[in-house]
């Protein structure tokens, strides 16, 4: 797979080894040889199944993004406390500060 | 009092009124069953005995056992946050996180009174339809320990059916309430979408994602519906409208009297020409049902809603690309556990890792195929595609609601019960378990499932949908049922443990 646009979608690729790692890295997901090898062979079969839905005569069919019609709520804007930093921050792998503590975020050139 | 594991909620509320018996003393009937049963069923991943008895002693204490819902012991599925206490969603990724605050609907049975007993097993992230994907080991069918109880509420129906809470909340994205009520012969119903708040409900799907009642019985199953439903200001697709009279629907369903109902039974799930896939059994228990109906005064008759067989392959594009979406959250910087953080890697490197051993591989299958269906190039053919497709299908019920009928009915699952292990390597195989639930998902319609009888001598459910917001016939119809077929199915299930 590529991430160029305008695929031939009547014929989808099959997703191979490649093509699952390189969604696995875009999806900050490591993955192992042997997931590789077995997640291939099943979202092979699961995407020749998902592809039905091309068949679907939609011309003039507009999508339905979600069940119920509803349009944007807005909180009145008024000041409400939040969740006390403490017991947010309890539940964290790492805190410092009273803030998240993360790994670094840059590389060591930048 | 002899058993109080094997009451309704509603005797349970009469005993308490009547001061028969305590909170305390029903929560420990629950505790010590808990004990006693769920080392072989694997129902429960988190139960603390000693707070629920202290909270049970409160009620009793304020006097309030037996008033509404006080005092009456609840089951939750671990995919509801929960102040305080553990909350995992069946993953290694939330493993040892106590949650700072309540989803609503577990702030509504507390502030109802309930006591919360624990949290249940599921499929990680609720994606499954056996909850063999939990990462904390399977839960067994209480009707047969080497078959699955359901998925991906599995363990909530495991731990209503076998008597270790009286009811249980479970979620419903694509069939997981419904599916698991319909294996362990118990009630289930997935609400209207947006009928039931969704604060605190860790997301898997968010346009598919509703939480719903599990019980023994429908009239339980309304009594909870009740205490969980209604707008909140708090989760942006909440309904502004009243609760369906559920309740009311329940004791009037259980009359009997269906004169003047309208009636479909769906063909594409299960009729002529469509019958590939599902047990034998199955349709004869379901057609059994609906010949119930008929006696009780409903006119019965077949509807075809064409697109239904594009539900699956619809569902299972839009929902592994919302949960791609969705679970990108857990990166192992607020929340969880932090894989390989040990100052030479970078944070990508340390999201990557903790993801990798955090996710178990259904999940990592489904942020796979989601991001692929997600991505430039390939969104139209995939999840565009899909959410016409979704379009198709409401159009089918809309026609058959506007037109024809008041409900629709079919089987809630093609198969009983399967044995565990049987369909955990072939995902087409497992995902076809949903094909009778999904429709109503993808047009947010509200469904539930009602025991109509034994296959091979494991529980088969009848499913009746509605339109959305008529919540009220799925209860009334299912009450029916239920009469007609005088004692609920899991009373079988304690005869012959006796």
């Amino acid at each position: 797979m590529s991430s160029e646009p305008t695929p031939d979608t009547a014929a989808h690729p099959a997703l191979d080894r490649q093509d699952i790692a390189h969604l696995a890295r875009l999806a900050r997901l490591a993955v192992t040889d042997e997931e590789l090898d077995r997640f291939a062979g099943q979202l092979g079969a699961v995407l020749d199944a998902v592809a039905q839905v091309q068949r679907a005569d939609v011309a003039d069919v507009v999508p339905t993004t979600h069940a119920v019609p509803l349009t944007n709520v807005l909180r009145a804007d008024v000041a409400t406390p939040s969740l006390p930093r403490d017991a947010v921050l309890a539940g964290a792998p790492a805190a410092e500060d009273d803030r998240f503590r993360v790994p670094r975020i840059l590389g060591e050139e930048a | 009092m002899s058993d109080l594991t094997a009451l309704s909620v509603v005797e349970l509320q009469q005993a308490l009124s009547a001061g028969e018996t305590t909170s305390v003393e029903v929560t420990r009937a629950h505790l010590d069953r808990i004990a006693a049963e769920d080392g072989a069923l694997g129902a429960y991943l988190h139960v603390d005995g000693e707070a629920a008895l202290r909270r049970a002693g409160e009620i009793d204490a304020a006097g309030t056992a037996g008033t509404g819902l006080a005092g009456i012991p609840v089951a939750l599925k671990d995919v509801f946050v929960t102040e305080g206490v553990p909350t995992t969603s069946g993953s290694r990724i939330l493993e040892g996180w106590r949650p700072p605050y309540d989803a609503t609907v577990a702030r509504r049975l507390k502030d109802a009174g309930t006591v919360l007993l624990g949290k249940t097993n599921m499929d990680e992230f609720a994606m499954g339809s056996s909850t063999e994907n939990s990462a904390y080991g399977p839960t067994r069918n209480p009707w047969d320990h080497d078959r699955i109880p359901g998925g991906s509420s599995g363990g909530s129906s495991a731990a209503v059916a076998g008597r270790l809470a009286p009811f249980a909340l479970g979620t419903d994205t694509g069939g997981s309430i419904r599916q698991p009520a319909a294996v362990t012969g118990l009630v289930g119903h997935k609400p209207t979408y947006g009928s039931v708040s969704r604060y605190g409900l860790i997301a898997f799907s968010s346009s598919l994602d509703q939480a719903g009642p599990m019980a023994r019985t429908v009239l339980d199953a309304a009594l909870l519906h009740e205490a969980i439903g209604g707008h909140d200001p708090r989760d942006s697709t909440s309904i502004d409208a009243p609760v369906p009279t559920v309740v009311e629907a329940a004791r009037r369903g259980a009359g009997g009297d269906l004169a003047g109902l309208r009636v479909g039974v769906v063909r594409e799930l299960g009729g002529d020409g469509a019958r590939e896939g599902y047990d034998a059994g199955v349709l004869e228990r379901v057609a059994e049902a609906v010949a119930l109906l008929e006696g009780a005064g409903a006119e019965v008759r077949e509807v075809s809603c064409p697109s239904f067989g594009l539900a699956l392959p619809a569902y299972y594009l839009i929902a592994p690309s919302e949960a791609s979406s969705n679970l990108a959250r857990f990166e192992g910087m607020r929340f969880g556990i932090r894989v390989g953080d040990d100052g030479t890697r970078d944070i990508d490197e340390v999201m990557a890792l903790t993801r990798e051993q955090g996710f178990g591989p259904e999940v990592k299958r489904r942020i796979i195929l989601g991001t692929y269906a997600l991505s430039a190039g390939y969104y139209d053919a995939y999840y565009g595609q899909a959410q016409k497709v979704r379009t198709l299908i409401d159009r089918d019920f809309t026609a058959a609601f506007d037109d024809d009928v008041d409900v629709l009915v079919s089987p809630t699952s093609p198969t009983v019960a399967w044995p565990i292990g049987a369909r955990v390597d072939d995902p087409l195989a497992m995902y076809a378990a949903d094909l009778c639930t999904l429709p109503a998902s993808l047009a947010g319609v509200p469904a539930i499932s009602v025991p109509c009888g034994l296959s091979e001598g494991l529980p088969v459910g009848l499913q009746v949908m509605a339109p959305a917001l008529a919540d009220d016939r799925c209860y009334r119809v299912a009450a029916a049922v239920e009469a007609a077929l005088g004692a609920p199915l899991t009373d079988r299930l304690a005869e012959r443990a006796a």
